[in-house]
């Protein structure tokens, strides 16, 4: 059973932190502020939840365990309001998407909003 | 081998990913153009940080760690809210505001006309 859930915890530790890293790649590489808020805000929490999933497997003690779970259901439910805040924030004060943007649905936005 | 050592040597190469990131993300931090980006570099730092307290608590078997993770999440969460309302509600910068055009007209027409 130790050996099981300290291999389960492992294996969750590296898909974590792949993920983590992916984000900040993407973060790194990416043309404009909603495509980068885009990598950062989805990869990210994913990236953060799995590592606070292995320590619930690997702490074997109910109370860490429970508070390591309502880590990851705080990060999965404030993640995307941060980053919907942000962007629309982003976008009213005329930060400019990139020319590769096909659809931008709030383009008769910016000036009744400004 | 057996499975402590795999969860160790797990553990191991979590951190040297992660601290990886934080360079990733500290570059993007430096380098981003504009506000907006380094806010988005400043979150997903907030997330890691997450990641690496998370990875310390299992490394050294502190549980309280957990509590202090679960605490910079509320944390990060308030000051990316905070930060995208500074970015909505500051002024516009200095040269973009009409009057305050330094560099394309002299500052003695400019008091002459003030007055």
């Amino acid at each position: 059973m130790l050996e099981l859930t300290n291999y389960i915890s492992g294996v969750f530790l590296i898909v974590g932190a792949i993920f983590s890293l992916t984000a900040t790649i993407g973060v790194l590489r990416f043309p404009d502020v909603y495509t980068r808020l885009h990598a950062a805000a989805k990869a990210g929490p994913v990236g953060a939840g799995f590592v606070l999933l292995a320590v619930a497997i690997a702490a074997l003690d109910p109370a860490t365990a429970l508070r390591a779970i309502i880590g990851i259901l705080f990060l999965i439910l404030t993640a995307p309001v941060a980053a919907h805040l942000l962007a629309r924030a982003a976008y009213l004060v005329g930060v400019a998407p990139d020319t590769l943007t096909k659809i931008n649905d709030l383009e008769n936005e910016r000036l009744s909003a400004g | 081998m057996n499975s402590a050592l795999f969860l160790e040597v797990c553990e191991d190469s979590a951190l040297v990913l992660l601290a990886l990131a934080v360079v990733f993300a500290l570059a993007r931090l430096i380098k981003g153009p504009g506000l907006a980006d380094r806010i988005v570099a400043l979150d997903l730092l907030t997330t890691l940080a997450i990641s690496l307290i998370g990875v310390t608590a299992m490394r050294v078997g502190v549980s309280l760690l957990v509590d202090i993770a679960v605490a910079l999440c509320l944390v990060g969460f308030v000051s990316t809210v905070a930060l995208a309302r500074f970015l909505l509600l500051r002024q516009p910068e200095l040269p973009a505001r009409p009057g305050r055009d330094d560099s394309t007209r002299p500052p003695v027409s400019r008091t002459v006309r003030n007055d």
